[in-house]
């Protein structure tokens, strides 16, 4: 199910917004702070986890970007409205922004590089399907993160916090390329206080004194007490993801309790121009987050 | 709008609410001028580069009266015919797509007034042109209904579709023949045009025996002088309708079609065709309900105004499926699959009917004449499915 901007008829009206804050996380990756200009619009916007919106640069394009924020604006738990069942407001009451963690790809995403605090851009959404927050109450829960996969899964660790008496043993498992690719290493320390957090890189440094090796052994070898009642979520490259599957089905879990998020080309993110499907699936609206045993097949399918 | 029927099933339609009327053949030129005075567009077929096509029309000499068309697969020619027909031919390189999904569109526009101002985010409102479509064949009628499901029934409207098509008036004609491309019967498309239209002609020895399908087309009727329609006009509008369906030679074998495609993707037929498929969108660009487009970003001299402009795009082209610095569908053999599979498998999972309506037109356009009845015939010879492979299929 997706929700769209309150009041937008027209499905290709992009929003005025203005840039108000950034935050550089890494080499090439970049969390920016987005407020709509429009106050009514701004408050009435509601997202899930897992959900995007198109960043509209006037005149270079518009790039779908996951967003990475919380029911407050960027970080902290307990600052939320709303129960789990409802769409997280992106904002506090004192911040409407929306928060989007990206890494310089194409050319949208370069020009937004060069953007300070105050550049008008525009934005569309929020548009595609979420991760099944709701049905890890009561379960354990393993998040896998590669790289920048890491950004749209943070909103399920803020989800999780905000109740975190619902829901049983939560690990997050984030792996990148090298130290510099960890994302939000400020805050991990915070959630682990609640949550397990386990980071590996594929290439040690010498500032790393932690795991080497890809995110898919830690996930070999953490305990899974509960195979039947724990979900698994995913985002990352799509081998890393593939393979973080098939570890968990060797640890006893079902493709029904694993969920991926999944990219391909995208350009209208309304399900009109065909570009992002992958079999019979339009990612910008059945996905970009499925469940595995939905997409199982056509991901084994090369060039599909 | 008249209501479309998207099932299209001939024995399911109820009896007409307004009787047939007959329209002696000199009536064509009042129709149209009927139309215009009602502040119509119309549009209809005519000949230009040696092809039957739509264009702006205002008289009936601009129809290809006495002209016929000759199809195969990669071939396309015009003849004369023996005698005076004004509809004597079935479909050409155009659809009338072209009209309800324009190839080149505007769907937003961005201006700045000064560098620290916000951008004007605005979409186009100009009021839809008023088209009278004059000529639409049955499959015709039911790719305009594959259409609106996809772009009126999706969680998201596209307002040019809608705008156009509600302003759409629609003169369907009943095909008296048929090209050897054409397989409508396979598709339960036609070749009769039950539904969708407002006013649909058949074309008899003096003139067309008018039937009508909506108050709107009531109300244009009503301005021109028929006659009753009689059972002699009956029947020799049934006897030419049924001489289309005699004359249909092409058919596809559609049972259990998704099945077997979606179940096939790993078939060696996919690199075989690509083999010989150019890559060349020409399919995608006759096909009535391909509706894959880009919107690119055009700005001005200055740099202050922005069109956001939806274009025509194909799976075929290369950069279709660009993602992170590679095209997903890099063999010529991925994308011709992509499409295939789209239009005849996953069409079904994603609008709940078929993408194709049975036209013949990517036969005939395709320059090495990739026939996609006689692709699916060799994938369902050879049909590679285990009963381990069914999980695509459910």
């Amino acid at each position: 199910m997706t929700t769209t901007l309150p009041n937008a008829t027209n499905p290709w009206l992009n929003q005025a917004a203005t840039i108000v804050g950034i935050k550089s996380e890494s080499p090439g990756i970049v969390t920016y702070d987005i407020v709509i200009d429009s106050n009514d619009v701004a408050s009435g916007y509601l997202f899930r986890p897992g959900q995007f919106n198109m960043i509209y640069l006037p005149g270079i394009g518009e790039a779908a970007i996951s967003i990475s924020g919380a029911p407050c604006s960027a970080g902290g738990p307990g600052l939320g409205r709303g129960t789990s069942e409802t769409p997280e407001r992106s904002g506090d009451p004192c911040s409407l922004s929306i928060v989007h963690t990206i890494r310089e790809a194409g050319n949208v995403t370069q020009a937004l590089g060069k953007l300070n605090v105050g550049a008008r851009v525009g934005l569309r959404g929020p548009f595609g399907s979420s991760w099944p927050v709701q049905e890890c109450i009561g379960k354990d829960v393993i998040l896998v993160a590669g790289g920048i996969g890491m950004a749209p899964l943070r909103p399920v660790v803020y989800e999780i916090l905000r109740n975190r008496e619902q829901y049983g043993n939560v690990t997050l498992l984030l792996g990148a390329r090298s130290a510099d690719g960890l994302l939000y290493g400020d805050e991990i320390a915070e959630w682990q206080a609640s949550i397990d957090v386990q980071q590996t890189v594929d290439r040690s440094s010498d500032d790393w004194n932690g795991h080497v090796g890809v995110v898919t052994a830690l996930l070999e070898r953490m305990p899974i007490p509960r195979p039947n009642d724990t979900l698994l979520m995913t985002c990352g490259p799509e081998v890393m993801m593939w393979y973080a599957i098939k570890a968990a089905l060797d640890r006893g879990m079902n493709e029904q309790s694993a969920w991926v998020s999944l990219e391909r080309n995208m350009n209208c993110a309304i399900g009109l121009c065909g570009h992002c499907q992958l079999g019979p699936e339009f990612l910008c609206k059945d996905g970009p987050v499925f469940r595995y045993d939905r997409v199982a097949s056509i991901l084994r399918v090369e060039g599909l | 709008m008249a209501q479309p029927n998207r099932d299209n099933v001939a024995d399911s339609v109820p009896p007409p609410k307004w009787p047939a009327r007959f329209l002696p053949t000199a009536g064509l030129q009042s129709l149209i001028d009927v139309l215009i005075a009602d502040d119509r567009l119309v549009i209809g077929p005519t000949i230009e580069q040696q092809a039957i096509v739509y264009d702006e029309m205002t008289s009936v000499n601009d129809l290809p009266r006495g002209w016929t068309d000759v199809q195969a697969p990669g071939v396309y020619r015009l003849e004369k015919r023996d005698d005076d027909a004004y509809f004597g031919y079935v479909v050409g390189p155009h659809s009338w797509k072209q009209f309800l999904f324009p190839p080149l569109t505007i769907v937003a526009t961005a201006d700045r007034v000064s560098a620290d101002e916000a951008w004007d985010m605005q979409t186009p409102n100009e009021p839809p042109p008023r088209y009278a479509f004059l000529g639409v064949r049955a499959c015709e009628l039911a790719a305009i209904a594959v259409q609106d499901r996809v772009f009126l029934e999706g969680p998201y409207i596209d307002p040019v579709y809608q705008a156009r098509r509600n302003a759409a008036f629609i003169i369907a004609v009943n095909c008296t023949q048929a090209a050897s491309t054409c397989f409508c019967t396979s598709m339960n498309t036609g070749p009769k045009c039950t539904a969708g239209f407002d006013l649909a002609l058949t074309e008899i020895d003096d003139g067309f025996l008018i039937e009508c399908g909506s108050d709107a087309g009531d109300a244009i009727l009503q301005q021109l002088e028929t006659n009753d329609a009689d059972h002699r006009h009956h029947q020799r509008a049934t006897s030419a309708q049924q001489q289309a369906v005699d004359q249909i030679s092409k058919t596809l074998d559609t049972d259990g079609i998704r099945g077997l495609l979606l179940g096939n993707l790993k078939h060696a037929q996919w690199d075989e065709v690509g083999n010989r498929c150019l890559s060349c969108t020409n399919c995608t660009m006759v096909c009535p309900t391909c509706f894959c487009s880009t919107v690119k970003e055009v700005a001005d001299l200055s740099g202050d105004h922005v069109d956001r402009e939806r274009q025509w795009d194909s799976c075929f082209n290369v950069d279709f499926s660009y993602m992170n610095g590679g095209v997903v569908r890099n063999s010529v053999g991925n994308r011709y699959r992509q499409w295939l599979t789209h239009k005849l498998g996953s069409w079904h999972d994603q609008f709940g009917q078929s993408g194709c309506v049975g036209c013949g037109r990517c036969i005939t356009w395709c320059p090495p004449g990739i026939d996609l009845t006689e692709e699916v015939a060799a994938i369902r010879k050879t049909d590679g499915r285990q009963p381990a492979d069914s999980e695509i299929e459910s």
